[in-house]
Parts: C-alpha cells; structure tokens; sequence
C-alpha cells in the first residue's frame, strides 16, 4: 500500500556533467591568456574603431603606463608610471626590457617582435614620446597603441 | 567465480573538473590585443649630418594637437569629426587640385601602373596632449586610409579591402600606403 503511493525518487543522473564542465574548461583554455604580470598600474585603454588584431601573441611585449593602484599610491605618488614585467621603472629602463624580451625570442623572429604599450587614456603624451624615443633608440620599431574595438564615431 | 565489473565511480570527475575551470578563470584574463599598429622611424644617426629632405609642401598634411586637446589640420583649427575627409581628400585628390599632392605612376607588381599619391600626414603632439586625443586622432587617420583602400579595392577588384586575398592585399596597399609620420617630438611645453 506504502508501494503504491510513495514511489521511490531515482538519483539523478549527473554522469554527463563532467563532460559539460570540462567543455566549458576547454573553452576558457582556448579563449583566455594567462596572465603573466601583475598589474600594478590602473589603466583603461583608450577607444579606437579602426583597432586591428594582433597576429602573433607571442612576439609581443607589453609596457604599462598608468597610474599606480591604490595599494601603491603611498609609496610611489598619483602620477603615471611606467610597468615593465612585475615593477616600476623608469624610462631608461625600457632599453634592459627590450633587449631581454627580444633574447627570449626565437633568432628569427626577433625582427618582428611588437611593443605593446598599453596605455591609460588620461595619461599625457609626455611619457609616451619619451618612451617612444627609447624604443627607437633601441631599435624596437614595431609598435602598437592598445586599444578598445569600438563602433566607429557616428558622422 | 565470476563477479561482475564494478563501474568505475565517476561522480568526482565532475568536481575536479570544476577545480581546474576555477583556476584558470582566476589565472587568466580575457582582454583582446588589440590595437592600432605603428613602425616607429629609425633614429637618425647621430654622426650623420641631417639633410634637410626638401619635401614638397603640397604634399604634406601636418595634423597637430596641442596641450589643451585641440586639432589643427592644414593650418586650420578642425573638429574631429571632419579630419577623416580631411584626410581622405588630402590622400585621393580627386580633382588633380595643384595644392593637393601630387600623383606619380608606380609600376606594382602584378597589377600594373598605377597613380600613387606621395601624401604624407605629419601627426604633430605637445607633451601635455592627452593620449585619448592622441589615439583618437590616429584612429581617424588610420579610418581615413582604410576607406580609401575600400574604396580602390571596389574600383578595381569589386570587393572590400578585407575580403580580397592576401596578394590582393598587398597590391592594395602599394596603391594606398599609409604614410602617417609620427614627428620628432618639439621640445614645448615643460618635460
């Protein structure tokens, strides 16, 4: 009589939800990078509809310039800084970075290693040309301005 | 005697495989590399006497922003949103205006002759520009180019730009190169 009305609940079946996590896993493998610096520096990167993929991630270096976060504000001040790897630094740094990030590469790619300069929008072009004169000055000429794909500006 | 196989018990898979998707959503990040790419001039060599290239003035378009933002295009005072058919005119010349730069015939290679306008868009900064302004203006710039290369690829092959092959591409581009020149930085304003 018990039978009859209490069926007894089968266990859900949950042998398929491996398979759909590990989907899941292998699409963020796919689609993110991992990070390989900690950001030190605020910045939001400008805006520009013309912004172009880059076609080779791993030739590519990046300099930070922003601000410094909040836990970094007492020691260093408010004002732009420029990021190399895990810390400040200043321009003339720039020179030991590049040369580095271009020993790291394989011969033959060197000459296309790209410098990446990720940059905050509020930050003057001051620092940005004296970074730019060192990367000529040390022959790293493949440049790219950091930038956020937008719809482009209405007419 | 003969037991039957136990299943093996998969139940766990599902959380470990949920450990792993947590650390790499913790460990990696998802933002694009992105961007507009530039090749920076060479230094000049410091021993080399510098000669003054005698570029023709018609055929060259200085576009300066100054500390407080503001565009200068040709020598006039421009809202942004008119550089791009500044520049795009500057670069087609439709009407052979004589203050507008010249065309020269250029052989390219699988293609033939071809005008080629020797434009060239001096992009001129302060250090107290901000680099939004910057950006935004060499994206309109860039905007400029890119229409034009649409344009002379639908002339000449029926497509846009982006979807022709990568020959194609090239012979566009020796049409329609990109002479943006980022300037020697004036030393104004204070460092």
């Amino acid at each position: 009589m018990i039978n009859k009305k209490k069926k007894e609940m089968q266990p859900l079946n949950t042998s398929s939800l491996s398979d759909i996590v590990f989907m899941l896993l292998f699409f963020f493998m796919i689609t993110t990078t991992i990070r390989e610096t900690t950001k030190k520096v605020e910045f939001k990167i400008p805006e520009a509809s013309e912004s172009a993929k880059l076609e080779r991630k791993d030739l590519a270096s990046h300099i930070y310039v922003g601000t410094p976060i909040r836990s970094e504000q007492g020691k260093y001040g408010t004002d732009a800084r420029i990021q190399l790897n895990d810390s400040f630094k200043s321009v003339t740094d720039i020179r030991d970075f590049v040369a580095a990030e271009r020993e790291s590469l394989p011969e033959g790619d060197r000459g296309l290693m790209t410098i990446s300069i990720k940059a905050d929008q509020n930050v003057r072009m001051g620092i940005i040309t004296d970074i730019k004169q060192e990367l000529r000055r040390c022959s790293a000429l493949k440049i790219m301005y950091s930038a956020r794909k937008a719809a482009p500006a209405s007419e | 005697m003969a037991r039957p196989i136990n299943a093996v018990n998969t139940g766990s898979t599902a959380d470990i495989a949920f450990i792993v998707l947590v650390f790499f959503l913790i460990s990696s990040n998802m933002d694009s590399s992105g961007g507009l790419q530039r090749r920076l001039p060479p230094m000049p060599d410091e021993n080399q006497k510098v000669i003054d290239q005698k570029v023709n003035k018609r055929n060259v378009l200085v576009v300066r922003i100054n500390e407080s933002d503001r565009l200068y295009a040709g020598g006039e005072i421009m809202d942004i949103s008119m550089l791009k058919d500044k520049a795009k005119e500057f670069l087609t010349n439709p009407n052979n205006d004589p203050t507008l730069p010249e065309k020269e015939d250029k052989q390219i290679e699988g293609f033939g002759m071809c005008p080629v306008s020797k434009g060239v868009i001096s992009l001129q900064n302060t250090r107290g520009t901000s680099y939004d302004a910057y950006i935004k203006v060499q994206n309109e710039l860039v905007r400029a180019v890119n229409e034009v290369r649409d344009q002379f690829a639908m002339e000449n092959f029926g497509k846009s730009y982006i979807l022709l092959d990568e020959t194609k591409q090239e012979i566009v581009r020796k049409a329609v190169p990109q002479n943006i020149s980022e300037a020697e930085p004036k030393d104004t304003g204070k460092k």
